[in-house]
């Protein structure tokens, strides 16, 4: 499921790259956060064969790797931060050392395939109760951050982009640690005004532009904000 | 779900949010919901669901968020139906995969 609001190009060319013998679809207005409460990318959702969900929404990975793409680290520009940042904690973790925290990324496929040979006995399986205990919080305020949202996604499909923008704003200050309404966001930007194959990692004000960022907060800021663990939360 | 009009049917409502009208309230697999006096009405619904109602007054129309049961994001371990297109614009149900294991995995250009 693709998160992505720009259209089905935005996605063509990595779903071509994997070539997917399973179904790959196209999620514009993020129904995967209403319906199943995903906050992230990537994140993993396990359904048995009658349809019960047996792991709620976490981060999962197929292995370890963190590595970037070579030439993607030469196409980012230097960028400098929203005015209205949270400043970083002194002394805090670096950003990679916060996005490389919290969920086990190797041995997660594996528990994948332990549930696949052995059910609701396997020790991954979760019953319902635990399964509804786990699933994200979600307060009256989150709900209302989601139809923000989802008003930001039709009013800037429509090009009415000041008044998306205010919603984008209102939904990532309802629900702060919802990623994917924050890089969605501002990755629009990146996509527009760098461009490329990577414009759109651009998720901040480019360094001398700052005043020119309409977004409250940006992704370094907010991952430098954010403690260890808790921008992939640890869940196996 | 963006609506232009509060005034929307049961059957309506079924189809955007998954939560089915029956005589005993607002249902979705083995969660019932009991609703107001006097037939279905959105804004009772959406009020006894947890469900935000926002409006864009410069557009005359709403957002109505997804249910806040609990304080959870799932009110129940009942997958919810989730009807998507590919890239070709092929519809694709969730339901179709029943009798099957599935992984749902979320990923993002970005």
């Amino acid at each position: 499921m693709s998160l992505e609001l720009s259209g089905p190009e935005a996605s063509r060319e990595l779903i071509a790259a994997a070539a997917p013998e399973h179904p790959a679809l196209l999620d514009p207005t993020h129904r995967m956060g209403a319906l199943f409460g995903v906050v992230n990318i990537p994140n993993v959702i396990w359904v048995d064969e009658a349809g019960i969900i047996v792991r709620p929404p976490e981060p999962g990975w197929p292995d370890d790797r963190m590595a970037l793409p070579d030439d993607m680290i030469e196409a980012i520009p230097e960028l400098g931060s929203a005015p209205t940042a949270p400043a970083p904690p002194e002394d805090g973790p670096r950003q990679w050392d916060v996005l490389g925290s919290g969920q086990a990324r190797v041995g997660y496929a594996d528990a994948i395939r332990d549930w696949v040979r052995n059910g609701p006995a396997s020790d991954y399986a979760m019953a319902a109760d635990e399964v509804v205990a786990k699933s994200q919080p979600r307060s009256s305020d989150v709900s209302a951050g989601a139809a923000h949202f989802e008003l930001a996604n039709q009013l800037w499909r429509d090009g009415d982009r000041d008044a998306a923008i205010a919603h984008f704003n209102e939904c990532h200050r309802l629900q702060p640690d919802n990623w994917t309404y924050k890089r969605q966001a501002w990755s629009l930007l990146g996509r527009e005004r760098v461009g490329g194959k990577y414009g759109q990692f651009v998720q901040a004000p480019l360094k001398g532009e700052e005043r020119d960022w309409p977004f409250a907060s940006d992704f370094t800021s907010d991952v430098l904000a954010t403690d260890l663990g808790g921008y992939y939360p640890r869940t196996l | 779900m963006i609506v232009d009009d509060l005034d929307m049917s049961p059957a309506d409502f079924a189809a955007a949010t998954g939560w089915e009208i029956k005589p005993e309230g607002a249902c979705r697999a083995e969660v019932c919901v009991p609703l107001g006096p006097g037939g279905f009405d959105l804004a009772d619904a959406a009020s006894r669901l947890g469900m935000a109602v926002v409006a864009d007054e410069a557009h005359g129309r709403w957002a109505i968020g997804p249910e806040s049961l609990g304080d959870r994001a799932l009110a129940t371990a009942q997958a919810p139906e989730l009807v998507l297109g590919d890239l070709d614009g092929n519809e694709f149900r969730l339901s179709s995969l029943l009798g099957q294991k599935v992984v749902i995995v979320s990923w993002a250009p970005y």
